[in-house]
């Protein structure tokens, strides 16, 4: 394998002056240290990427994935460490940046193209292929300006992914256009790195990041927290983000007055057990029933709570919820300590780890507690079928 | 993993790890602007056609324009200065004289302040891609070329018209001008639209300077009614050190037919090949200045 990008030591801060014009400045000078304040953006970052892998930058917003990915593209400069890369690097850090909005789609995708480093006889050989690509072929001697903003990122996309990096850097472009031009979007990700180039991207969809990346990197305050296989990444950010939440409702309780106050509730503890009686993390077999034990404890007594239990999948994607207003049950005013037991017989998941997700609300949908990974089990399958779901099919050949 | 995706790796293994972004050092890392310059040939050239496109984009005279603002200013110092004020009453072929001076003048005053709106006008582009930062000035100074030879054509014509075309050795003070004016220009408009990005009033600083500078160069008024006027030679060595008065006075010099005969400077032409050197050496200095300046770019902007 090749390193193409080496990241050594690297850190930014931006300095942050709160006044531009040559009078503030002159007025403020001898104070200017007052006006301005250091922003540490990154701070030590080591990463390697290979060749050909596609790694992800994921983290809450404002921790740095963005800055990261302009120092590797070489918009911004370190003031400290390095940043080596090699071969071919394309950025796709907005789509359409130097689009100009009185030229037309056939001008502006010779343009953009250049900028993203096509040469001339390349555009002209990849033309037509850009312009199916982006399916607006009615529209292309029509000055951009009138153009649609669905059409507009179409056009920018379709002429992104005609470029030929070694390297290809995307901040949060994916999503655009409608559905079938995702689905083609997407597609051209796969063929990219199926070609063995070397993506970067960040993305706060975090699905996404499952989906197509090798590796993901959880940055958080300029640092790098996790660097990872996605599912261990996905879980240290999800776990990151419900903390945040944690001390944003804490602090909520805190501050708010007292009558207004948010009712301090919350789960205690939460156990499975199989049907068969093993309990921890329980291997339940095809069809086997499962049982959810939880206790919740209030400050004072609640009435009206909405109990909701889930089951996800090892990066957090819901396969199955509810919650005790739609299976119509009216949860009993809270006391100090409750609780309760759920029976799921029969179920038919497929073959995988599971984890359990409680949460618990007021019937108006205020938030008391959650948490997203409550318990975990697993379900063991007869390995023929993949999915979440267990289904048992009959196949049938017809006479021709 | 298939064979494209080793191949590509075996080829990039070949390749030695570069810093992103530009080089730093001051001296050493002239030849790779040069290079990295040189390799964005092709966009620069549709930066270029960018900007004339845009410009008169949707108005139905279109590049006509570009003629209406210096016709009319010749209309102006013309009649204003020539009939009313009396210039043009010992000044052969006034038109022509008002005329060399302007387009000379026109091309620079256009770099100037295109130059220097340049990267912040790019700011978009600053942000989100990496690019030589210099396309931007550069391709400001592309579409002033532009501007510059169809005036260019304009003045060569109405030469003819009047019946006094320049021909032989009179062209050496021409290229030695457009010399002058383009290294200048490109030095200035570098510099500018750099120091612009840190300090936003520079293009309004810019704005006035043209205006003063305007009149001193001998553009409206001749070359003889300076020295008319100011007698102290220390003073006429100081206006003569400014290259554009040198250039001003070139193109003068070669279209300005019916004026020969009239006082021009001594040393013309030394002067201006001292110009040119100095310049070269201005443009070199202003391109290093770039070239620190710019790693800073995308969060001052």
């Amino acid at each position: 394998m090749t390193t193409v990008v080496q990241i050594e030591d690297l850190s930014k801060h931006f300095v942050i002056r709160k006044e531009k014009s040559l009078k503030e400045r002159v007025v403020n000078f001898g104070r200017s240290r007052k006006h301005r304040e250091d922003f540490w953006a990154l701070q030590g970052i080591n990463l390697e990427i290979e060749s050909g892998t596609t790694v992800g930058l994921i983290g809450p917003n404002g921790s740095g994935k963005s800055t990261l990915l302009k120092m590797v593209g070489g918009i911004l400069q370190p003031d400290t460490g390095s940043v080596k890369i090699r071969g071919r690097l394309a950025a796709l850090l907005e789509l359409g940046a130097g689009f100009h909005p009185d030229l037309t789609g056939r001008e502006n995708v010779y343009l953009n193209a250049s900028i993203l480093g096509l040469s001339k006889v390349q555009i002209d050989r990849y033309f037509d292929a850009i312009v199916d690509f982006s399916g607006i072929e009615a529209f292309i001697d029509t000055q951009v300006k009138f153009y649609s903003s669905g059409m507009y990122v179409r056009l920018a996309f379709a002429v992104a992914v005609h470029v030929d990096p070694d390297i290809l850097l995307v901040d949060e472009v994916l999503a655009v256009g409608d559905e079938p031009f995702q689905r083609k979007c997407l597609e051209r990700i796969r063929q990219f790195q199926s070609e063995g180039r070397t993506i970067v991207m960040v993305t706060h969809g975090l699905d996404q990041v499952a989906e197509f990346c090798d590796r993901a990197v959880v940055l958080e305050k300029g640092r790098i927290v996790t660097d990872d296989l996605p599912r261990v990444a996905l879980r240290a950010l999800r776990a990151d983000f419900e903390e945040a939440r944690q001390e944003e409702r804490e602090r909520a309780i805190a501050s708010a007055d007292p009558v207004s106050a948010l009712p301090r509730a919350q789960f205690t503890g939460i156990a499975v057990a199989s049907e068969s009686g093993s309990t921890g993390t329980p291997v339940l077999a095809d069809g086997e029933g499962l049982f959810i034990g939880m206790q919740i404890e209030s400050e004072r007594d609640l009435q009206d709570c909405v109990i909701e239990i889930g089951i996800a999948n090892p990066l957090g994607v819901s396969v199955f919820a509810t919650n005790t207003a739609l299976l119509d049950i009216a949860v009993p005013p809270l006391g100090r300590v409750n609780k309760y037991n759920v029976f799921i017989p029969q179920q038919r998941l497929g073959e995988g780890d599971y984890s359990v997700q409680v949460g618990l609300t007021l019937s108006d949908g205020t938030e008391l507690h959650r948490v997203p990974e409550a318990a975990q089990f697993s379900v063991d399958g007869d390995g023929r079928s993949r999915g979440f779901i267990h289904l048992e099919p009959q196949f049938a050949v017809l006479d021709s | 993993m298939t064979s494209t995706q080793a191949d590509r790796a075996a080829t990039l293994a070949e390749q030695p790890l570069r810093t992103a972004g530009p080089r730093l050092g001051f001296a050493s890392g002239t030849l790779s602007s040069i290079t990295d310059i040189l390799g964005q040939r092709e966009l620069l050239g549709m930066l270029v056609r960018r900007e004339l496109k845009a410009r008169y984009k949707d108005s139905s005279l279109g590049f006509l324009w570009t003629l209406m603002r210096p016709l009319a200013m010749l209309l102006i110092y013309y009649v204003a200065l020539g009939k009313f004020l009396g210039a043009a009453r010992d000044t052969p072929e006034f038109a022509i004289f008002i005329y060399a001076g302007l387009t000379a003048w026109g091309f620079y005053s256009e770099a100037l302040a295109a130059g220097t709106g340049s990267v912040v006008a790019n700011s978009g582009l600053v942000k989100k891609v990496y690019l030589p930062r210099e396309v931007f000035p550069l391709s400001a100074i592309g579409s002033a070329l532009f501007n510059f030879g169809v005036q260019l054509i304009i003045l060569v014509l109405a030469t003819a018209a009047v019946g006094s075309f320049p021909t032989g050795s009179r062209w050496g003070y021409f290229f030695m001008a457009t010399a002058i004016l383009v290294l200048f220009g490109t030095a200035m408009a570098l510099l500018l639209s750099a120091l612009n990005v840190y300090l936003r009033d520079i293009q309004y600083l810019v704005e006035i300077f043209v205006m003063i500078f305007f009149w001193v160069s001998p553009i409206v008024y001749p070359w003889a009614m300076f020295i008319d006027n100011v007698k102290s030679t220390v003073i006429q060595e100081i206006y003569l050190a400014n290259p554009i008065t040198l250039a001003v006075l070139g193109f003068q010099k070669t279209f300005w037919v019916g004026g020969d005969g009239r006082p021009f400077p001594d040393h013309l032409y030394t002067r201006m090949g001292i110009a040119i050197l100095v310049g070269v050496l201005l443009l070199w200095l202003c391109q290093r200045v770039f070239a620190r300046l710019q790693a800073n770019f995308a969060q001052e902007l």
